[in-house]
């Protein structure tokens, strides 16, 4: 057993680490078991996983390298940082292809292993950045043989030399949990639990993990160990959660709070699949999943679902909505409930799919043929896509009508802890089916102007809705040009009604002044982040963010309107810039990058300084 | 009668079912006969009106939702049966059918009735296979015969034609069956014996398209020709057709031959013997291609019925089991069922 050294324990704020290896490393799982360990310390975190659509790519390569970033913090934060203050590099192509993205003087820990000759050929070293003084030059460079040390811990375990080297990135962990003042336990929990039934790589994992945190005790090239107090969070009780987990859940408890059985019909598609992967694992809560054949019969069936009397809902991602428009349309037509909700990847066409993007908000407000308007609602954060989720369900309910949720890969993968709110916290879902043979009509209108829902197996009331257009009440098929015009502008108020029916724009800083940020969706944190610190710095900025696209809520324009300038930032060319334009004769900046990535904080705290000329309300 | 539905004795009647709005199909169209024949084995079906749920796509055919008076759905081009698949799921307890033509069913759905079938979904499918496209106004269909002249085939289709019954049987429909509009009871046994079966059933009905594609089932159907061409299967019965049941069928082999009983060579014991619940899908599949030999006649009646859990029941049963199992979801459990930490 290691000799207890005492090291010198430095306290920081916050600090970003990036796990990079290759794509069957499991830098993934290193990254989300440091994250979920993190999280129980009671840091404040945010994540993001960045991995290639192979699943395999060849070893070795640069397009092979899989990361996973955390940013954790003992204070509030809302990005998983911009620039990590350390990278573990599993091989020279993690190296190389992170290299640029760390911090001037940042740590670097590397598998010295992996820097052969083949190896460093891949990733297009000449020589090796190792031996070279000045490629790494103004890093803090730790080289640990990785490969060698977790070999020697294991080779009486039995396994296989290719076994063996699976483990590691548990080595890599391990040290990790070391130089950051970790506790092995939730991990070794979590390994239990995982390899129960195959002792030999229980043992094996645990075994270096554990050799990887007594290596950082006893060599002697770490100076220090760093740790980050617990962040000053609300009381209460937290979890770590993904937005894909997230929209599951409040889709689950959608269903409970609104008595409506759940029905998923999705066809899997990166990056939204999670969600009918968790969803498919809740049959004790009644929930029915449907893997269709196809995007087409993923939302049809849960057309036919909604019709019968279900909470129905379709998971995908922009191409899949693609799929699905025509489909929607005819939710719009038969004005049936049904949540569809899109993980937006990077398009167009397969695109970027495990790549997160916002340029879907466009083809979700408008792109369909006809008048087909629907409510569009966008999560903010991964836990915000629980409470999203709900909202749309109610909203769909509601106003009998097809509503799109929209998140994104970035805030579906990646996680921030959650303050749970318990179950009585949670207000109900009001649904009323229709029952009184007397005076049913299958398109009458209640106060919203939504239709019965007439649920089939209920005596008297057999109707028959469709595609073609309604006669307002009977439903009747009808062709009459007046019907027409009257029924579309009928569909179209009933939307707008809802901006009735949803919280006002908040403002965060001043209500008035010389620059409002407005975002949507998932670049609340970076955003949010960015206004902080221009803000902490004396500049007059503010911020608001639509989680309601459309119809927006009532006091948008009032909001917009009292900033002599607007900024939007977007990873997308400029969609929510457009409707704002459009919608209120609103002149906007905009600020567009569309990488694949999230924004960096810093990203939009230079346009925000670029704005103010950088000394705006000092 | 399906045994998961409530069945109620309620006494109903073929004007029960017609929802009283005006019926738009062409005059002389072969629709209204299936949609007469569908008023009138309903009743015998002993399910409640509110219970059924007629769904449909787009076409001529699909028209039918409109007209029969139960809950109805008709949806867009091609989706009919992934629409059915999610009401069946969502509500065992109704009993599901879907009215559907060559183009809605085997063209632009084809990918959800291969996989409708494949799943054994308990809902009824029936087919109106008039080898055209009606609601357009005359293109060649999936079933059009080569060589059809149509408005976008002016020189003759090139297409080769599906042969529904063999698709249905490879994609492992549970039933699968053909009737023909000009049958009227033998129509009506059929549909009965689809409401009976427990899974994906499948009707094939030969519908005549008097505008577009009229007389097309004429060298098989009409009175002139039945006799030859139409085999009438029954299940545990000789294959005998032509006047006075004079021909059977006989398996030689796979290959299947016609022999004619009035030569005493021939005995009543040398004809293939019908067994719809056959184990083996070989017989089903040679008499689903028995009029690819302009020999033979085409068949019609029961081609095959196989009894196995249908989906539905198995998405009831796994939920049951689990429940079971792991207790009744706690949503309070659910919310804080992971690694969770205190903040004070
Ligand atoms: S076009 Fe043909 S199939 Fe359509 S209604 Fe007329 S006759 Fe019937």
């Amino acid at each position: 057993m290691a000799q207890e050294t005492e090291k010198e324990t430095l306290d920081l704020k916050e600090v970003t680490i990036r796990f990079a290896g290759d794509s069957g490393d499991g830098m993934q799982l290193t990254g989300s078991q440091f994250s979920d360990t993190t999280a129980l310390m009671g840091n404040d975190l945010g994540t993001l996983p960045d991995y290639p659509a192979e699943i395999r790519a060849p070893a070795g390569t640069l397009y092979g390298v899989s990361g996973f970033q955390v940013h954790f913090s003992s204070s509030d934060i809302h990005t998983p940082g911009d620039t990590p203050d350390v990278l573990v590099a599993m091989n020279p192509a993690a190296l190389k292809k992170n290299l640029a993205d760390l911090k001037r003087d940042g740590i670097i820990i590397v598998n010295t292993d992996s820097f052969d000759a083949k190896n460093l050929k891949l990733a297009g070293y000449d020589k090796n950045p190792l031996d070279d003084d000045t490629a790494l030059a103004g890093y803090k460079v730790y080289p640990v043989p990785i490969t060698t040390l977790t070999s020697t811990a294991l080779k009486d375990s039995g396994l296989s030399i290719r076994d063996i080297n699976r483990c590691k990135n548990f080595f890599a962990l391990g040290l990790m949990y070391w130089l950051y003042n970790r506790p092995l336990e939730p991990t070794l929990k979590w390994l239990n639990s995982k390899f129960k039934n195959k002792p030999e790589i229980l043992n094996a994992n645990e075994t270096a993990l554990k050799t990887g945190y007594f290596f950082g005790d006893t060599t002697e090239i770490f100076e220090n160990r760093y740790t980050v107090e617990p962040a000053k969070l609300k009381k209460g009780t937290y979890r770590n959660i993904s937005g894909n987990e997230a929209t599951a859940l409040g889709l689950v408890t959608a269903s409970i709070k609104s008595g409506l059985p759940l029905f998923l019909g999705s066809y899997p598609i990166t990056p939204a699949t999670d969600i009918l992967q968790f969803l498919a694992g809740y049959k004790n809560f009644g929930v029915k999943t449907f893997q269709a054949e196809d995007e087409i019969a993923g939302i049809t069936s849960a057309i036919g679902a909604a019709f019968s009397g279900s909470l129905a809902v379709t998971t995908t991602s922009g191409p899949g909505v693609a799929l699905k428009t025509e489909a929607i349309g005819l939710g719009v037509m038969t004005e049936l409930p049904l949540v569809v909700v899109n993980v937006q990847r990077g398009g167009p066409s397969t695109g970027l799919p495990t790549k997160t993007e916002q340029a879907d908000l466009l083809q979700a407000v408008y792109g369909r043929n006809g008048e087909a308007p629907i409510p569009v609602l966008a999560a903010a954060t991964p836990s915000d896509c629980f409470y999203m989720a709900m909202e749309a369900s109610r909203i769909a309910v509601k106003y009998m009508t097809p509503v799109m949720l929209l998140t994104d890969g970035y805030i579906g993968n990646g996680t921030e802890p959650w303050r749970i709110p318990h179950e009585n916290e949670i207000p109900e879902i009001p649904v009323k089916f229709a029952t009184e043979i007397e005076g049913f009509a299958p398109y009458s209108r209640d106060e919203n102007l939504a239709r019965p829902w007439a649920r089939p197996g209920t005596p008297g009331l057999a109707h028959r809705i469709g595609g073609l257009e309604k006669a307002n009440i009977t439903g009747n098929v009808n062709y009459d040009p007046s019907n027409h015009d009257f029924m579309v502008k009928l569909r179209e108020q009933k939307i707008q009604n809802i901006k009735n029916d949803i919280p006002d724009l908040a403002v965060q800083g001043d209500a008035e002044g010389e620059l409002l940020v407005l975002g949507w969706g998932g670049t609340y944190g970076a955003i949010k982040e960015a206004v902080d610190k221009v803000t902490s710095r004396g500049l007059k900025v503010s911020q608001a963010h639509l989680k309601y696209i459309h119809p927006m809520p009532k006091n948008t324009k009032d909001v917009l309107s009292k900033f002599k300038k607007v900024l939007i930032p977007e990873i997308n060319l400029g969609q929510l810039a457009k409707i704002v334009r459009s919608e209120f004769l609103i002149d906007v900046l905009q600020y567009n990058l569309v990488r694949g990535l999230p924004f960096r904080s810093s990203d939009i705290e230079n346009q925000i300084v670029e704005i103010l000329g950088g000394k705006n309300g000092k | 009668m399906a045994n998961n539905i409530d069945a109620v004795p309620v006494k109903l009647t073929a004007k029960d079912f017609s929802s009283g709005q005006d019926v738009r199909w062409c005059p002389g169209c072969g629709d209204y006969s299936i949609l007469a024949q569908v008023q009138r084995s309903f009743p015998e079906i002993n399910i409640p009106i509110e219970k059924i749920v007629w769904i449909s796509g787009i076409g001529c055919s699909s028209r039918f939702t409109y007209y029969m008076n139960t809950y109805g759905f008709h949806t867009i081009h091609g989706r009919a049966a992934a629409i059915a698949t999610g009401v069946k799921i969502a509500r065992p307890d109704l009993s599901v059918w879907v009215a559907t033509g060559d183009g809605d069913l085997m063209s632009i759905g084809g990918n959800h009735f291969i996989h409708t079938c494949r799943k054994n979904v308990d809902i009824k499918i029936l087919l109106f296979n008039n080898e055209i496209y009606g609601l357009t106004k005359g293109q060649y269909s999936p079933t059009s015969a080569k060589g059809l002249v149509t408005k976008t085939s002016p020189y003759g289709s090139v297409d080769y034609p599906f042969n529904p019954l063999s698709l249905a049987l490879g994609a492992g429909a549970s039933f699968v069956a053909r009737t023909a509009d000009s049958e009227a009871k033998h129509m009506q046994e059929i549909i009965k014996r689809a409401a009976e079966h427990k899974g994906t059933a499948f009707v094939e009905i030969l519908q005549n398209c008097v505008i577009f594609n009229d007389g097309v089932f004429d060298p098989i159907t009409s009175k002139e020709n039945k006799a030859d061409k139409m085999l009438i299967l029954k299940h545990g019965q000789p294959m005998l057709f032509g006047k006075d049941n004079k021909k059977g069928i006989k398996l030689d082999g796979f290959k299947p031959v016609v022999i004619d009983l009035n030569d005493p060579k021939n005995s009543i014991n040398d004809v293939w013997v019908h067994d719809e619940k056959d184990i083996s899908h070989a017989r089903a599949f040679i008499l689903a291609h028995l009029a690819d030999d302009p020999e033979l006649p085409s068949p019609f009646g029961v081609i095959r019925q196989e009894f196995k859990p249908t989906y539905d029941e198995g998405v009831e049963r796994q939920i049951a089991h689990i429940t079971e199992k792991k207790g009744k979801g706690s949503l309070e459990k659910l919310l804080f069922n992971s690694n969770t930490w205190e903040v004070n």
